[in-house]
């Protein structure tokens, strides 16, 4: 177990170097010149020699780069370009709303698409088998920024059940913050509850056909007992899934803030790209990158703990 | 538990397209999907062809709900949404097949040849492909998006860039299953060339997988697109896109909300559309995996 | 078990298990597949009979429609299946989960599969005691750790925690068995246990069925192939052809005077009694293939394999009758001298 997972460890920490390299160079794509943007569009090529120098920019990109993971080791990611605020700052501001979001939208679609997954499967071929399945065809179809206007347009315009937008810190009003949130979670929940519907019962019925569960009931025991034995070895399944599933969550994130105007990360990268201002796009990027491999990681190791053969052989199966 | 049969050297395998096409037939919501499928690229390719000129503005019927003259009403600049949907149709297909076409060379070609040949050019190219896939897909095309500025051309490319790592590791994992089979064996035995033996039997041994996937990629990269004109990084307006077709909604949700319902039904359905006619394929060409 | 107690006594006195013209169909899209046709047999207390014949003469669907195991949707069962007289047909399901794991209990053949690879060893034998009788999980643990001490596992409060992956075939195969004798059943089924064993670990396999016979009086259902698994531990003998029974006997008699020319076909390959005790022995190549079960004519299904068939083969088919006393054969040629 230790030896697996040191080499798993491993391998996400070469990832995220070479990640954070593809970051970096892709940064340097984009159009503009950093030191203009700083300057302003009006400065002199004096000015813009001296800033170059002041931020490394006339130094090799390598040079550049190691630099910037220094800094960044440390906890500085620069300064914003549009404000003048610690990149770093920027961030730990923002990270909170975007946590709490994907965290409720997670637990959404962990309870509703896994239940609806074993319902389904074990009810194959009857009535709620063929509700799921529809509800999950549909909820794999809408695209979440539609979702999410029409969200607004049933709850909010409508019937003023919940608010649109409006996002109040919950230290502050920890029932007004869930008011707030109940609809993004919903909505950013939707797609990946489909879709973890659909794997779940997919696993969970060719575990059904295993001749373990033949072995339970032979011995007697009820349904339960069965789906039960079936679905701790479907439970690999779900996990993988998860973690696949997770970068589409944070990019579902980030059109869910941009929706209900909520100020978390993906607004800031998208605001951060409009307005130029690519010191945050950078470490934005970063570190969602760097959460992805992490939250990676970690689905890895939790496979192997579901996973007796994986646990026990440190790796291959 | 049939009788034994005496084995015979197994030959190469054909996926039998007629019994494939049966079994897909034999399903109803596989050719609902179909119909769904062949309507929005009759919508496409036919509808801005129909619908009145989708930039025309008349600002004596600015934000009217459908009715006989604009069945799907009209704009905050008087534009018949009908149209603006139906073009918007237009930069969704295109955004959609193209970008999936593009990935899928690119990606089967690498895909196959590093999981046919193995070796140092695997190594490396499953590294990279390692570390693209490392990238949130969507956060992947905002910053391509914005490395290449926002048109319909270069939504295209992010969206294609974006799917070629996916791709690439299916075809790989293809290659390195059928390379494997007995009738490979036997023809490298033969002494066929490489390419040879790629095109005549990996590549049609592996169609199946394909067809599949593009299935899934081309809802996803017309999603993308939608996503990202909605975002602001792709089709600027005043071009019609469906996503652009969201974002001016957003503001007048309250007085005109059917500019939200159609444009994203439209999607919805489209969507739907591929998954029911991806779900239908993949029964038809495995029918003993489970669905 | 209160259903079966209640129930009236059986016809016969010694028989545990009594099966009487069991017809299994399937459904499927290929058709009606008759898989099992007019298979009678009775099983008395500490006998073990012996369900021989190729794969897909119906064998195993004999041995799974007995704890109802088929599957309820694509099976269509008919005839009567009797445990203690009881016809298991008119119980409810949930009356059937009383009997599974209790009365009658299963080895299945696969041992790689047929543990859960998720859960441990004791676990997997707790669940069968604790399904069945009232006692804590320490008594049922202790409870485990003799029945694993009894199918011959060393060290058996250690193998305890162990997951099946890190048994081999032979010990996983001993727990499905310490699995099935947990409640003490009156039958057990053992659908080819030791096929998928190494030759010298099936030898104590079957070694441990026969002690559990000699010593709890367990009543056996032993599916297989392989005659020297017969010769080795069965009581009688049933030998199936294309779902039916052809021929049915001692194991004494069917070696001594093998009367179907179907079974002389699967002795002819065995070399000698000597090689076949303990030797790895498989059914004989018998030139042809089974008919396809989709049909049931009227005729000797074998007759297009037999060399000894004759006209009046495919006239009728020939009923199961008795040869010589205790010894039924379906072949209206049987007992010639064989000219091959």
């Amino acid at each position: 177990m230790i030896r697996f997972s040191l080499r798993t460890v491993g391998l996400a920490a070469i990832t995220l170097v070479l990640a954070s390299i593809v970051i970096f160079i892709g940064v340097r794509l984009l159009p503009g010149d950093p030191a203009q943007v700083l300057a302003g569009e009006q400065a002199s090529p004096e000015l813009l020699a001296a800033i170059r120098e002041q931020f490394g920019l006339d130094q090799p990109l390598w040079v550049q780069y190691l630099r910037y993971v220094g800094e960044a080791l440390q906890g500085n990611l620069g300064m914003s370009t549009r404000n003048n605020i610690p990149v770093t700052d920027l961030l730990l501001q923002r990270l909170p709303v975007t946590l709490e979001l994907t965290a409720l939208a997670l637990a959404v679609a962990i309870i509703v698409g896994v239940s609806a997954g074993i319902v389904s499967a074990v009810k194959q071929g009857r009535f709620p088998d063929y509700v799921a399945n529809g509800l999950g065809l549909i909820g794999l179809s809408v695209p979440s920024f539609w979702l999410g206007l029409i969200a607004i347009l049933l709850f909010s315009v409508t019937w003023h059940v919940l608010p649109a937008s409006g996002f109040v810190p919950f230290t502050t009003d920890p029932a007004g913050n869930l008011r707030g949130m109940v609809l993004p979670a919903l909505v950013l929940g939707v797609g990946l509850s489909a879709v973890l519907m659909r794997q779940t019962r997919s696993a969970l019925l060719g575990q059904l056909s295993a001749d373990y569960v033949r072995t339970a009931r032979s011995k007697g025991v009820g349904r339960g007992t069965e789906v039960r034995h079936a679905m701790r070895n479907s439970l690999t399944t779900v996990v993988t899934v998860l973690g696949l599933q997770l970068g589409g969550l944070i990019g579902g994130a980030i059109i869910t803030e941009q929706i209900f105007v909520l100020p978390g990360f993906g607004k800031l990268m998208v605001d951060s790209v409009s307005s130029r201002d690519y010191p945050v796009l950078q470490g934005a990027v970063l570190l969602t990158v760097t959460a992805y491999i992490v939250v990676n990681l970690l689905v890895d190791i939790a496979y192997a703990y579901l996973n007796p053969r994986i646990r026990l052989n440190g790796g291959t199966e | 538990m049939t009788a034994a049969v005496s084995a015979v050297v197994p030959a190469r395998p054909r996926p039998q397209w007629r019994r494939i096409a049966r079994r897909f037939l034999h399903r109803p919501m596989a050719i609902v999907g179909l119909v769904l499928v062949l309507a929005f690229i009759a919508l496409a390719v036919v509808g801005p062809m129909l619908t009145s000129d989708p930039d025309l503005q008349d600002f004596q019927v600015v934000l009217s709900p459908p009715s006989l003259a604009h069945p799907l009403g009209t704009d905050d600049l008087g534009r018949d949404v009908l149209a603006r949907v139906a073009n918007g149709a237009r930069v969704s297909l295109l955004a959609g097949v193209v970008s999936t076409a593009i990935a899928l060379v690119v990606g089967i070609t690498l895909g196959l040849i590093s999981g046919f040949y193995r070796g140092w050019f695997d190594a490396v190219l499953g590294r990279i492909v390692d570390v693209l896939l490392a990238f949130p897909f969507l956060i992947f095309a905002v910053g391509l998006a914005a490395i290449l500025g926002a048109s319909l051309t270069n939504v295209i490319a992010a969206l294609a860039i974006s799917q070629v790592p996916a791709v690439i590791r299916i075809a790989r994992g293809e290659a390195m299953s059928i390379r494997d089979q007995e009738y490979v064996s036997g023809a490298i035995a033969d002494g066929s060339r490489d390419g040879a033996i790629i095109l005549k039997y990996v590549l049609p041994n592996a169609a199946s997988a394909f067809i599949v996937q593009a299935t899934v990629a081309i809802p996803a990269a017309i999603i993308g697109e939608a996503t990202l004109s909605f975002l602001g990084l792709g089709v600027q307006p005043p071009n019609a896109s469906w996503g652009i077709l969201l974002t001016g909604a957003q503001q007048y949700l309250a007085q005109a909300p059917y500019l939200a319902v159609f444009p994203g039904l439209a999607i919805a359905l489209t969507t739907l559309g591929f998954n029911l006619l991806g779900d239908g394929l993949r029964d038809a060409l495995d029918p003993k995996g489970h669905r | 078990m209160s259903t079966i107690a209640a129930a009236p006594a059986a016809a016969t006195t010694s028989a545990v298990l009594e099966v009487d013209r069991l017809h299994v169909e399937f459904s499927t899209e290929g058709g009606c597949v008759m898989a099992v046709k007019d298979v009678s047999f009775t099983l008395g207390r500490g006998e073990i009979l012996a369900l021989v014949g190729e794969s897909g003469c119906g064998k195993s669907t004999v041995a799974m429609s007995i704890p109802r195991l088929l599957g309820d949707t694509r099976a269509r069962i008919e005839g009567s299946i009797r445990l203690d007289g009881v016809d298991l047909a008119t119980l409810s399901e949930r009356q059937m989960r009383h009997v599974r794991g209790k009365d009658i209990s299963v080895v299945f053949q696969e041992p790689m599969t047929s543990l859960n690879p998720a859960y441990t060893i004791g676990r997997q034998i707790v669940e069968v005691i604790r399904q069945h009788e009232k006692v804590k999980r320490s008594a049922a643990m202790r409870r485990a750790v003799e029945l694993l001490a009894l199918v011959g596992i060393p060290d058996a409060r250690r193998r305890l925690s162990a997951f099946p992956h890190e048994l081999s075939g032979g010990m996983r195969q001993r727990v499905m068995i310490a699995i099935a004798v947990a409640c003490d059943p009156k039958v057990i089924i053992a659908d080819e246990p030791t096929t998928a064993l190494d030759v010298t670990i099936q030898a104590g396999v079957l070694d441990i069925f026969r002690r559990l016979r000699d010593t709890l009086g367990t009543a056996i259902v032993l599916i297989t192939h392989d005659l020297g698994v017969v010769a080795e531990v069965a009581d009688s003998v049933a030998v199936m052809y294309a779902g039916r029974v052809v021929e049915q006997c001692s194991t004494g008699e069917i070696f001594a005077r093998p009367a179907h020319p179907y079974t002389r076909g699967l002795l002819g390959a065995l070399p000698s009694r000597a090689l076949m005790r303990g030797g790895r022995r498989r059914l004989a190549d018998i030139a042809g293939v089974v008919p396809p079960p989709t049909v049931d004519p009227d005729e000797c299904q074998f007759a297009p394999r037999c060399p000894r068939a004759t006209a009046a083969c495919v006239a009728a088919r020939p009923p199961l009758a008795p040869f010589v006393p205790g010894h039924r054969v379906a072949c209206i040629h049987a007992g010639g001298e064989e000219t091959a």
